[in-house]
């Protein structure tokens, strides 16, 4: 397990500055994620459940500690670098889906592609591959403000998913969602996990999506107070 | 990218109306202006030129530094000499005697006792002469209210306003009193052809206009003229060339020490038309310079209202992995395109309006009742080439400085903080 780590965070303090005091939002937090996790933080509202995602995401950065994501160490990555890394390697899904509202469903999958030099046959098949995960093949053309709430969130991960990261980070995704239709997202991630390899680290308070993980780490007060195996979790 | 830059554009109108909408209404009124500006320029420059600079002009130095009294006793002489070498020299040109007095104007009664008198300024050019391009040079024909052009010499056309006030009919005898070339006294009478209204409102007040050879006659002037002007037979002023004909002609007739000599001078040389010129010319720059500030900002406004709307879509475009210097770059390339768009529409309107103006014109002359000057009283915009781009550059370079600026912030930050501001 520690040798295959993908995610190695050590000694991880992130303080914020608001005006002249300071805040510790992640204090001393350790711990590591190997390939194919279905794992989650879970914890209280301002435990640092979405701090420690964007530190993993790259999107910021560690005050303290060792942050190591596919090999790379955080702290010590470019603006550019990061971003590639991002482009790459990890997918990010949002509570309120984010999608882009002036383009089509096939457009906001496909643009997570643009950036990266790939031919328009190979975007095309990426993108309906990564449609066809989701089960929203038919919905290609609709743009989001047409789609309900939940194949909003299929499309977000079909964004996600579409130029296979090794990591997608998921901060609460079932929030805004009813219970059929979490069920359906966390059934279809569920499946990608288990067929791509894919790392799942969800961000939530949802008892729903808990059920689903294979682990759960307990965050309060920015630190790491519970770490446990599920072994019985739903397929 | 770019296809997916433009498709947001068309798609999301909150994003691309109101700025396009404004540069639009920038460009146009630039265009317009410029139009409308370099209309009434050419205007004021074409009348002056036919009715008093000509394309390149001809005195005595003695008369040139007097000529706003017109002194006759100064002119030219020995005119037919001088044209005969004109011709000869200068092919590509036309070239004309005028003569100008100025004196009152009789109007007698039946006992020939003056029953009205009024000031005159009295201008003489080539009416009678077969092939003469005078009357069509100076409008004469179509500027005729009653009556018709003169077709003998003794008969002359004054002005209509002229003739409405002192009831003046055509046919009766008017007397033009002045002074001959030498001094002495002078008066001579016409029978009145037609009257005539130019649309000036210098030359409405009070002119009479004869045929240069009674005016040489009455005025002692046998082959000599006020002046002799030269006109490029297309009608268009070319000032690279008339500065050609002025250096080869000086240099060849010019005497420093004769001050009866000719000297020849180009139309922008004279009355002050060369500033006036440069003035038109920098009021342009000027107003487009304004234009430029004032719509960046404008722009750069509604750029960062549309970036608070957009704070989401690039917090996801952030996540996605694009830098945010291509986030950025995006942004310009979106102000480009809607500066493009802008421009053209604002470019189109502008010149459908100069068009316009350029048919129809705007008349002023009720605004021009006490103005001296050579001004034209309907005023007229002109469409020219660089009217297809005045406008255009300075509304694609204020769209991309005013999104420049407003993308500025997203370049600035770091992308931690960003992100948080994005409140993705
Ligand atoms: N940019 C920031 N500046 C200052 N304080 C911040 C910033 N971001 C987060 N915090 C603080 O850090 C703490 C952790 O925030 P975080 O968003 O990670 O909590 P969370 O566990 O995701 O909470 P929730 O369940 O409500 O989403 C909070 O107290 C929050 O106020
Ligand atoms: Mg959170």
């Amino acid at each position: 397990m520690e040798n295959s780590s993908i995610i190695k965070i050590e000694k991880l303090v992130k303080r914020f500055h608001v005006g002249k005091t300071e805040f510790t939002a992640l204090n001393d937090l350790s711990v590591s994620f190997g390939r194919g996790e279905f794992a989650g933080f879970v914890g209280p509202s301002g435990s640092g459940k979405t701090t420690l995602l964007n530190i993993i995401g790259s999107l910021d950065s560690p005050s303290e500690g060792e942050v190591d994501v596919l090999g790379r160490s955080v702290s010590s990555l470019t603006h550019k670098q990061s971003a590639k890394l991002r482009n790459k390697h990890i997918g990010f899904i949002f509570q309120t889906y984010n999608l882009l509202p002036v383009y089509t469903v096939y457009e906001n999958v496909e643009f997570a592609l643009l950036l990266q030099n790939l031919s328009g046959s190979e975007r095309k098949k990426a993108v309906m591959d990564a449609l066809e995960w989701v089960g929203l093949t038919d919905k290609v053309k609709s743009k989001p403000a047409m789609l309900s709430g939940g194949e909003c969130q299929r499309v977000a991960v079909a964004r996600s998913m579409v130029k296979r990261p090794e990591i997608v980070l998921a901060d609460e995704p079932t929030a805004n969602l009813d219970s059929k239709n979490s069920h359906h997202i966390l059934q279809t991630m569920k499946n990608l996990n288990r067929e791509l390899k894919t790392t799942f680290i969800f961000a939530t308070h949802d008892e729903k999506v808990m059920q689903y993980l294979n682990r759960i780490i307990s965050l309060e007060d920015g630190k790491v107070v519970k770490d446990e195996l599920i072994t019985d979790s739903k397929n | 990218m770019i296809k997916f830059i433009f498709k947001g554009i068309i798609r999301d109108k909150t994003r691309s109306l109101l700025p396009v909408i404004v540069v639009a209404l920038g460009v146009f009124l630039t265009v317009f202006m410029s139009g409308f500006l370099r209309g009434v320029f050419g205007d004021i420059a074409d009348i002056n030129a036919k009715f008093t600079t000509g394309h390149v002009k001809i005195l005595t130095h003695a008369y040139a530094e007097n000529e706003n009294q017109v002194p006759n006793d100064l002119a030219l002489l020995d005119v037919k000499n001088l044209m005969g070498k004109l011709h000869a020299d200068y092919p590509e040109m036309e070239w004309v005697e005028r003569i100008h007095t100025g004196g009152l104007l009789d109007v007698p009664d039946k006992n020939g006792e003056t029953r009205a008198q009024g000031q005159a300024i009295g201008t003489a050019v080539d009416l009678l002469s077969p092939g003469t391009n005078e009357v069509e040079r100076m409008n004469i024909q179509k500027s005729i209210v009653k009556g018709s052009l003169p077709v003998k010499q003794g008969e002359a056309l004054i002005s209509d306003d002229f003739a409405e006030r002192f009831g003046v009919s055509v046919g009766d005898e008017v007397t033009l009193f002045g002074s001959t070339m030498n001094g002495s006294m002078m008066f001579k009478s016409f029978v009145v052809s037609g009257t005539l209204r130019f649309g000036n409102t210098l030359l409405d007040r009070g002119a009479i206009f004869m045929d240069i050879h009674d005016a040489q006659l009455a005025l002692d002037m046998d082959d000599g003229a006020s002046e002799v002007l030269g006109y490029f037979k297309d009608g268009v002023y070319n000032d690279i060339k008339a500065q050609q004909v002025e250096k080869l002609f000086n240099a060849k007739y010019s005497l420093a020490d004769d001050e009866f000599s000719p000297q020849m001078s180009r139309l922008v040389e004279q009355e002050g038309l060369g500033d006036y010129l440069a003035l038109v010319d920098s009021a342009g720059a000027i107003m487009v310079f304004i234009f430029v500030i004032a719509m960046s900002i404008v722009l750069w406004n509604t750029g960062l209202l549309g970036g608070l709307r957009r704070y989401s879509e690039f917090g996801v475009r952030l996540a996605l992995g694009e830098e945010k210097k291509h986030i950025y770059k995006t942004t310009i390339y979106e102000a480009l395109m809607i500066g493009i768009i802008g421009s053209v529409v604002g470019t189109g309107l502008g010149l459908g309006a100069a068009y316009y103006m350029q048919t129809h014109g705007l008349d002023i002359s009720y605004l021009l009742k006490n103005v001296g000057m050579m001004l034209p009283s309907v005023y007229r915009a002109v469409v020219t080439p660089d009217l297809f781009y005045v406008g255009f550059f300075p509304g694609v370079i204020a769209t991309v400085l005013g999104s420049a600026l407003a993308g500025f912030a997203i370049y600035k930050r770091k992308t931690s903080q960003l992100f948080h501001e994005l409140e993705v």
